[in-house]
């Protein structure tokens, strides 16, 4: 119950701050629609190619943005000593973990849902219901291992070059899942693996090991 | 007879290959209060984030009322309150907000009338809904000083609480340490200030180059003294 208490109070404190600020949802929004406006005018989309390139449009946007908040989700606390403050207190390292981890897919899920009408009208494209479950596998384990390594590029100095170099390797087998799951729901008979069965196995393994190691990334 | 609330001993710490603390033995009683004098980088801080779990000690133990600060870090952190020598409070929430955060975290019972009697004791009740990015340098460490108090701890470690803070601060922070020690808490502190070292304790350490190198009892010692070893230690 503790545990349940201090996790949602962590997320109330963050979603408060970000909505008192701004700043990373804005940046978030803002690069989100613009990797989508610059990919529709890169390329040469056709009716034959679309199924190809617009899922790895929609995917490279969500990624990139959701990076950048998640760049931002421990490291403001550690500038501030904020971090410190809030390990003094005994709560849970698994809560903080938590709660960091639903304030990015909050964040991002907000992202998601401004950029994804201006994708569908962009790139001509229906929005389907079937996009749904995709989005939110996909973005989950982005966030997972995000929320994780963020803590880990946070006590290090070149954090904004680090967080992207250890986090892209990584969301590599969840990206090209949603990418590929994404491009099946735009061609009329899709014969592909099991992309979703994939990206439910990716986020329980990767959000199970990221509670578990947390505790030994935030220390000292 | 007196209970040894916080017994340090042999307890080292190394930041990568420079040692910083080479030994640090210590004892504080329940109730007393110590001050703890050092130069600059004399490792005094780190001492106090070992207290606080925020650091781990290298070598030795350090025991606060019989709990281990390293196996028992939760149960620790329940009963030690910390105050830096920065406020470390969220900018956008209002000092109201930050003690409720702060009273949730440590899963204090009725949140908001401990909160509101805080802020008032710290003179910060008008300010209550004001976030803390209008607070002055001063009024954020009242308020640091009242998050530090609102889970009632037992050991009060405070990192040169007296920074920033005006005659009136100054006073209150005196008043609020000395109500502590009436009530039976123990309370560690550092500062660079010799008559506050002398007028808030009853025992003074001086710690150096990471070993303690003098420890008395206030009433045993004058402002001259204390500078005296200060500077010796220093040579």
């Amino acid at each position: 119950m503790i545990f349940l208490e201090q996790t949602l109070a962590i997320l109330w404190k963050d979603i408060r701050c970000e909505l008192r600020s701004k700043q990373t949802w804005m940046g978030m929004g803002m690069f989100a629609l613009l990797v989508l406006v610059i990919f529709n005018f890169a390329f040469d989309l056709r009716v034959d190619n679309k199924a190809a390139i617009a899922p790895g449009a929609l995917w490279v946007a969500f990624v990139f943005a959701s990076l950048l908040g998640l760049g931002r989700t421990i490291t403001a606390e550690r500038e501030k000593g904020l971090m410190d403050r809030l390990l003094l207190c005994p709560v849970d390292r698994k809560a903080i973990y938590l709660a960091k981890l639903l304030g990015n897919l909050l964040f991002i899920g907000v992202v998601e849902v401004v950029a994804l009408p201006v994708f569908a009208g962009l790139f001509d494209v229906p929005l389907f219901g079937a996009l749904l479950p995709i989005v939110l596998l996909g973005t989950l384990g982005v966030a997972a291992i995000g929320t994780l390594f963020s803590a880990m590029a946070a006590a290090t100095q070149a954090r904004e070059l680090l967080l992207p170099v250890l986090v892209f390797p990584l969301i590599v087998p969840v990206v090209i899942s949603a990418v590929r799951a994404t491009g099946d729901l735009m061609v009329a008979a899709p014969n592909q693996p099991p992309w979703l069965g994939l990206m439910v196995a990716f986020d329980v393994i990767f959000l199970s090991a990221s509670m578990l190691t947390f505790e030994f990334v935030i220390k000292e | 007879m007196s209970h040894l609330y916080l017994e340090i001993t042999k307890l080292k710490k190394n930041y990568g290959l420079k040692p910083v603390l080479r030994g640090v033995n210590l004892a504080i009683e329940q109730g007393q209060r110590m001050a703890l004098l050092g130069a600059n980088g004399a490792g005094k801080t780190t001492l106090l984030r070992i207290l606080a779990g925020l650091a781990e000690p290298d070598g030795g133990q350090v025991y606060i009322d019989g709990l281990d600060v390293v196996h028992d870090a939760q149960q620790v952190r329940r009963l030690v309150g910390f105050v830096a020598h920065q406020p470390y409070l969220y900018d956008n929430l209002t000092a109201l907000e930050n003690l409720l955060f702060f009273g949730r975290m440590y899963a204090v019972k009725q949140r908001k009338e401990r909160a509101t009697m805080l802020l008032e004791r710290v003179g910060l009740l008008k300010r209550a809904h004001e976030r803390v990015s209008v607070l002055s340098r001063g009024q954020a460490q009242r308020l640091a000083l009242a998050r530090a108090l609102l889970h009632s701890p037992r050991l009060l470690v405070l990192d040169e609480p007296d920074t920033g803070l005006d005659e009136e601060g100054i006073a209150l922070l005196e008043a609020i340490l000395n109500e502590h020690a009436q009530d039976g808490g123990t309370l560690l502190f550092t500062t660079h200030q010799f008559e506050h070292a002398l007028q808030w304790s009853d025992h003074i350490a001086l710690l150096s180059g990471g070993r303690m190198a003098y420890t008395r009892e206030t009433r045993d010692v004058e402002a001259g003294s204390v500078r005296q070893a200060y500077q010796e230690v220093l040579r």
